[in-house]
């Protein structure tokens, strides 16, 4: 009954409730009188309850009532916030989302949850009362024989566009044929004081006693209050007309309807699985393949046209182009997904995780808005919780210590996410006790990972941490022993071709850098020239294109340093690297790239400008040339490499080396 | 003539809702998002039934009621008052402002069209 549409509207607008409900049941963690806060909460609460319960979420609905009246009792000063009650809070938040997603936790669990709420906020808060009045027993209702109704309408019944007369025939429908009515006039003034708008009758309505009181009830359900309203039933034992006949003719009827509502309500079940409009993530790489497809070919037509000189099919080439770009972007956008959708199970987890630890901190996220693509976000997830969980149980001290090291007592945790170039970077950084290379250097021997010899550079014994088999069980403590292992952080990562790096100083902190790549099937590429090879690197990643210095035309080593713009940059010269032949070009340039937060120059001969590449990936064959990301096909049929310019950097050893600059 | 009905929600998913069970039961539905708007929609021609939610951003529910019924052309147009507020003196001040009745959410589809249809059928 209800449709997809009308369906996805409510999935996205309990999304946004639920999100808003966590944010403000954890920053009310930190500032447990902020009074606005407890309103959020109150009123994603109510709003959850009320729309949850038209789609359908009876279960959800009962259950946020006695959570609402827990923060009822916060709002009207029966009761305060406290970590109790944000731990059972949070506890109840997690069923809310199970209910909200269809699962069927145990039963037991709301009430669990409730009389822990109403204990947490205990006193004279009627945090687990029940408002809603019990439903009338329908045993009793048997022993019914009759009905008397009487009731007399508020004077401005009609003027605020009520229907006495609709009334009556409801309550006729009700009681069927035996139903008797009489009107009650002695309420009328005397004819000269009459308003005719207003309404002064009284009515006696006797119903057979097979009619349900609840029914008769909704009929005045507005004007209960306002009216003057009496509903007594016969009782069996008097002596009244025989209706078991009737009764019985009933009763059936009554269970039909129970039985058909009880259809209904799992059809409206049945209908919220089936709207929920999921796309496979290979039928989205379906779609990106051809669109990549078409945008091959569309290089290729306009190469084509250009030659031909025709302004007709000039006209329409452009046309198609246009339509091609669109397309792209809406592939594309259909498949990326901020940051911000894992981060509220982060600041989750990182409340629990301070609960388990005892340990103070702060968490903050920054550059929740940075987009990745969605299979790459939900890939993400676990290794982040990993790299989190470690960084509170291994690498936050506690308090004491902290004060100790003449550190705030207070730690912080930082998750944050940012674009970088063509990557995205999302790293994890505490101000925790750091990584000692010694102690790692040694465990490493010790497990056989590394000779004793070895000479390793401080980021390739960090990297050790990730390696199979480093991890031993006498690390393993409850939090960080679960879930997935530090070397599965690291396959995950380059599983998506990312990688992680480590930075730590002892006693300051420490940093998980997550480096992916944006991962989309096509990317706006700057196409270059060096000799007869074209190269094509992410147009993100370019920060600038100068003219060659005169110095850096003479030499010929595959990389050097010069200076530029006052800054002392290295410099890859790609026909060398890529050992290319072919002419050189009377002014050739240089392309500046940012990788890993320092700018490289790229010695180029020519720029021939951006390009719309399509990525296809390299056979496996060539998988260890890892200095190319891909290759793309050009307008011409030729191809052009795609160049992996932090790979291309690492190989040529100018990652250390910047790196020893900066310390 | 099919019957016209404004619903005021500033929930999209709550008006969709209610305008969609509405429609599919042959009324003629019109959707406002706050109260302003649906007091600017209501004075502009003569619906045979309002329906009007609490919270809503530039104007509550119970202050269009009071805006509406200081216009003489809402006389006998039937208000109904839709709140999650549990709390009874807000359905007290509905009905004092004008309202015919009121909804607690929660509420089903069926216990909408029931109201409707006792209110206009």
């Amino acid at each position: 009954m209800i449709d997809a549409e009308t369906q996805e509207i409510f999935r996205q607008e309990t999304e946004a409730l639920i999100e808003s409900l966590q944010d403000a049941l954890l920053a009310l963690n930190k500032t447990p009188d902020d009074a606005e806060l407890v309103t959020q909460v109150f009123r994603d609460l109510h709003t959850l309850k009320g729309t949850g319960a038209m789609f359908g979420y009876a279960r959800l609905a009962e259950f946020i009532h006695d959570f609402e009246a827990a923060f009822e009792a916060v709002r009207s000063g029966n009761a305060t916030v406290t970590p109790d009650l944000i731990a059972v809070s949070l506890k109840a938040y997690d069923l809310i989302v199970a209910l909200l997603e269809g699962e069927e936790p145990p039963v037991e669990r709301d009430a669990e949850l409730k009389s822990a709420l109403a204990a947490v906020t205990a006193g004279d808060a009627p945090a687990a009362a029940s408002i809603d009045a019990p439903e009338p027993d329908v045993a009793e209702d048997g022993e019914v024989e009759a009905w008397i109704l009487t009731f007399k309408l508020p004077p401005d019944f009609m003027e605020i566009g009520g229907n006495p007369i609709a009334m009556l025939d409801e309550l006729i429908e009700i009681g069927g044929a035996d139903t008797k009515v009489r009107a009650l006039t002695d309420g009328l003034p005397a004819l000269a004081d009459l308003n005719p708008a207003e309404m002064h009758t009284g009515w006696e309505v006797i119903l057979p006693g097979g009619a349900s009181e609840s029914d008769i009830m909704d009929v005045f359900m507005f004007h209960e209050d306002q009216m003057e309203l009496s509903l007594k039933p016969v009782r069996k034992e008097k002596p009244a007309v025989q209706q078991d006949l009737r009764e019985e003719e009933l009763q059936p009827g009554a269970q039909q309807q129970e039985a058909e509502k009880k259809a209904a309500a799992s059809d409206r079940k049945g209908g919220t699985a089936k709207v929920q409009m999921r796309v496979s993530a290979e039928r989205l790489d379906d779609i990106m393949d051809r669109v990549g497809e078409l945008v091959i070919a569309e290089a290729r037509l306009t190469d084509l046209a250009s030659k031909l000189g025709n302004s007709d099919l000039m006209e329409v080439v452009e046309n198609i182009q246009r339509l091609a770009l669109g397309l792209r972007d809406t592939t594309m956008a259909i498949r990326l997904t901020p940051v911000s959708s894992i981060t509220g199970r982060f600041q989750r987890l990182a409340h629990d995780l301070a609960g388990k630890t005892g340990k103070d901190f702060d968490f903050v996220i920054e550059g929740e808005e940075t987009e990745l693509d969605k299979t790459v976000i939900e890939k993400l997830s676990d290794p982040l919780v990993h790299i989190l969980r470690n960084a509170v149980d291994h690498g936050l001290e506690d308090s004491d210590t902290r004060i100790a090291a003449g550190k705030p007592a207070r730690g912080t945790v930082t998750l944050s996410a940012r674009y970088s170039g063509a990557d995205v970077l999302i790293s994890v950084k505490d101000d925790g006790k750091g990584l000692d290379p010694d102690f790692i250097r040694g465990r490493a021997i010790d497990r056989g990972l590394i000779g004793e010899d070895a000479v390793l550079s401080r980021s390739e014994i960090f990297a050790l941490l990730m390696e199979p088999g480093f991890s031993t069980a006498e690390q393993i403590t409850d939090l960080s022993g679960r879930g997935v292992g530090t070397d599965v952080v690291k396959s995950t990562v380059e599983g998506l071709r990312g990688s992680v790096e480590i930075e730590s100083e002892l006693g300051a902190g420490s940093t998980f850098t997550l480096r992916l790549p944006l991962t989309l099937a096509i990317i706006e590429g700057l196409l270059l020239q060096v000799g007869d090879e074209r190269f094509t690197v992410p147009l993100a990643a370019v920060g600038g294109i100068v003219e060659q210095p005169e110095e850096l035309k003479k030499g010929s080593e595959p990389t050097t340093v010069i200076e530029l713009r006052e800054e002392l940059i290295s410099i890859l010269r790609l026909r060398e690297i890529f050992e290319c032949d072919g002419p050189t070009n009377e002014h050739p340039k240089v392309v500046l790239v940012e990788t890993g937060g320092t700018q490289v120059g790229l010695a180029v001969d020519r720029i021939i400008g951006s390009y719309q590449t399509v990525i296809k990936q390299l056979s496996p064959m060539h998988s260890r040339l890892n200095v190319f990301s891909g290759a793309t096909i050009l307008g011409d049929g030729d191809v052009a490499l795609i160049v992996d310019v932090a790979q291309l950097v690492r190989s040529q050893g100018l990652d250390n080396q910047n790196k020893e600059q900066a310390a | 003539m099919s019957k016209e009905i404004l619903i005021i929600d500033d929930s999209p998913s709550v008006r969709r809702m209610v305008a969609m069970t509405l429609q599919q039961e042959g009324f003629e539905v019109t959707q406002a998002e706050d109260g302003a708007q649906g007091l600017e929609t209501a004075k502009s021609k003569r619906f045979d039934m309002v329906i009007t939610d609490q919270n809503m951003p530039n104007m509550t529910g119970i202050e269009f009621i009071q805006a509406y019924r200081n216009d003489p052309s809402s006389s006998g147009v039937p208000i109904i008052f839709l709140s999650t507020e549990s709390e009874g003196n807000l359905k007290d001040q509905a009905r004092s402002a004008g309202a015919l009745g009121w909804i607690m959410k929660p509420f089903e589809q069926a216990k909408l069209l029931a109201v409707v249809n006792k209110v206009v059928g």
